[in-house]
């Protein structure tokens, strides 16, 4: 047995025959030429013919993988058509007068050292495109040279070495034995040293079981595409890529980020096992949906979703969310140039509010500052922006800015159930300040005609300050939710955004749980209601004590709704208040 | 000469795809179209220089655009940095 670990891309577990590709070897030799023009035309001619077979790859890859994980190739063409690759290549051939490969085989050298050379690994990555291209480019210089030296031989392969058993259409595809995928096809793992776009377009995804890689990136294609077909997939296991592997039987552990070759029995058998229950987990989420959240002895909790855009919805409708706890407005401001419309504002309030069709969407009010800097709000930069001018900050010394929304956001919720909250309270007047500034709004819309609604309205508990108000804020709003990023950094006086300090931050901190059940229990008292909108809140090993705080919502990422699910109607309810 | 000035708010920059795009447009319009970062600049017709800017989310760039078709291509630029960066 060999095992080899790297990097998990996607988790999952998958067991079957391993599958090495292997790149042909591209040997370049450099050749004197005498006719420097001859050859670049030559070089020329090779060029079109790549360009011609990406748009070919294109339309491929856009019925397949679809527009997004296509567009990399007219990115190919692209960079076949630029001017600095090709003057690069031109002028290698004229002054050194050696042939085209190796002039393509120079400028690829020096391009994607630039990129290679970048501090970004997005970039980075982008070395591996230009290896790509020049390959092409080679591939297709060696063919012409071929077709010349043997006109009439109808035999010679149209493209590059591929893992033979993977091969998408043409040569290659052998009777496969053993055991078969749904497709009726055998699937493989793929171990690779890393794979081109254009090499993973063209594998047979029917047939692809895995990915595994020696090298590669968490950005590189394969790591994009092994997301986007939801597949176990490794990177930089630097895994042996010959005859030890090919063959083998082989079970990648997605989870751990192994993959062991030629496991033994005792591997094998509790890797099988692994599998089993994750699909059983699988299945058992999708019958968890319409399901209610409520403990083995009757307790309810509110499970909602926290979005970030518009296009969320469809994981939250998926996902069985009971209301959208947290809807980020400030994206539509980060986005733009200059101030949202009233009206562009009430159009995707609306949209949503539509959407979710009497469901509960509550919507914080801009939350901007510290993280998340807009242009056009002309702001002066602070010395300590986590404790400066932002969120309802802002809005009360802008009131205008603030007046917009608050106009947008009531008369959206005529078409839905709306709940306004208000983010980085730390005072009751600013509570009282909102509701002279609402009234005002509403006073307007009334005055001129226009229809809206009466939304709840809540505030975020996020600074210490507000947890001890929190029984005199209680009496003013209609729910609370607990901020637990932004409590947990004030109340440890932590910045959570400088990973030194993990050792000092702790998200469980007895400290942050007391003023949970404090807020909890004071809007109890107020008769109002009180979830937790932070990751805190997403945070299983915690479910069974916000239960029993008698937390009444819990708002989340859509994917972690029903997990949470499952977790609370295993529970029994804990409450030392009841029997 | 036309110029414009825009900081970049996706998160991931310029990265392939946009800078493909951004190509896409240049190439439309006659006009000499050049893309600054930090006094660095690069021809926006070709890709491999707007993608070795390494240009990032926060960063400021300016575009210089001149030529017969300068008053149409930076309004249309403009607009595609807005919409997509």
């Amino acid at each position: 047995m060999l095992v080899f670990r790297g990097k998990s891309v996607f988790g999952g577990i998958a067991i079957g025959k391993i599958s090495v590709y292997k790149k042909k070897e591209q040997q370049v030799k450099r050749v004197k030429i005498e006719n420097a023009d001859a050859e670049i035309v030559r070089y020329n001619e090779a060029r079109e013919a790549a360009i011609e077979q990406l748009g070919a790859l294109y339309e491929k890859a856009l019925k397949e993988v679809g527009e997004a994980n296509a567009a990399i190739f007219e990115i190919h063409q692209m960079m076949l058509e630029d001017d600095d690759y090709n003057e690069s290549v031109e002028n290698i051939i004229r002054t050194q007068m050696v042939n085209a490969e190796y002039a393509v085989a120079s400028t690829a050298d020096n391009f994607s050292s630039m990129f290679a050379a970048m501090d970004d690994d997005y970039m980075k990555a982008r070395a591996a495109d230009v290896k790509d291209i020049s390959e092409r480019l080679l591939t297709v210089l060696g063919e012409m040279e071929d077709a010349k030296n043997a006109a009439g031989d109808a035999a010679a392969s149209a493209s590059g070495a591929m893992a033979k058993d993977v091969m998408a259409d043409g040569a290659g595809t052998e009777d496969a034995t053993g055991e078969e995928g749904a497709s009726g096809k055998e699937r493989f793992i793929i171990v690779a040293d890393d794979l081109a776009p254009s090499e993973t377009v063209q594998l047979d995804k029917e047939k692809v079981l895995s990915f595994v890689t020696a090298h590669g990136s968490t950005n590189s294609h394969t790591a994009i595409l092994a997301r986007t077909m939801g597949i176990p997939a490794l990177i930089g296991t630097g895994i042996a890529l010959d005859e030890s592997v090919d063959g083998k039987l082989g079970v990648v552990d997605g989870q751990e980020g192994v993959i062991y070759v030629d496991p033994d029995l005792e591997i094998l058998e509790k890797m099988q096992e692994k599998r089993r229950k994750e699909m059983e987990e699988k299945e058992l989420l999708q019958t968890l949906r319409g399901k209610e959240n409520v403990t083995k002895d009757g307790q309810k909790i509110m499970l909602y979703a926290n979005i970030g855009d518009i296009k969320d919805l469809a994981m939250v409708l998926k996902n069985d969310a009971g209301g959208i706890g947290l809807f980020r407005s400030e994206f539509i401001y980060l986005e733009k140039e200059d101030y949202p419309t009233e009206e562009e504002q009430f159009q995707i309030y609306k949209t949503v509010a539509q959407t979710m069709a009497g469901k509960r969407v509550i919507i914080r009010t801009l939350d901007i500052g510290a993280d998340k800097q807009c242009d056009y709000f002309h702001m002066e930069k602070e010395e300590n922006p986590a404790l400066g001018r932002r969120a309802i900050r802002i809005c009360l010394t802008q009131p205008e800015v603030f007046k917009t929304q608050l106009r947008a956001l009531f008369r959206a919720s005529a078409y839905g159930k709306v709940a306004i909250m208000y983010p980085m309270i730390a005072n009751l007047w600013e509570v009282q300040k909102i509701k002279e500034i609402v009234n005002e709004v509403k006073r307007e819309l009334a005055e001129n005609g226009i229809a809206f609604g009466e939304p709840e309205q809540g505030i975020m508990i996020e600074t210490p300050a507000a947890v001890m108000m929190s029984e005199e804020l209680a009496r003013e709003v209609d729910f609370f939710s607990i901020g637990t990023n932004d409590l947990t950094q004030y109340t440890l006086a932590i910045d959570r955004q400088n990973s030194s300090l993990d050792l000092f931050y702790d998200a469980h901190h007895p400290a942050v749980l007391r003023m949970i059940a404090m807020v909890v229990e004071n809007a109890h008292k107020a008769g109002i209601w009180a979830g937790i909108c932070g990751e805190l809140g997403a945070d299983g090993s915690l479910t069974k004590e916000f239960l029993a705080m008698g937390v009444d919502e819990l708002s989340v990422s859509p994917g972690s709704i029903l997990p949470l699910r499952k977790i609370v109607r295993e529970s029994y309810n804990s409450r030392p208040d009841r029997p | 000469m036309k110029e414009v000035n825009y900081v970049i708010t996706d998160p991931e920059g310029i990265h392939a795809r946009p800078a493909g795009e951004l190509v896409k447009l240049a190439k439309g319009f006659e006009s000499g179209i050049k893309i600054v970062k930090d006094g660095k600049a690069a021809d926006c017709k070709k890709i491999f220089g707007i993608m070795g800017l390494g240009v990032k989310k926060g960063h400021e760039i300016t575009m210089q655009v001149e030529g017969a078709d300068e008053e149409t291509a930076i309004a249309a630029i403009e607009a595609f940095l807005k919409e997509n960066l």
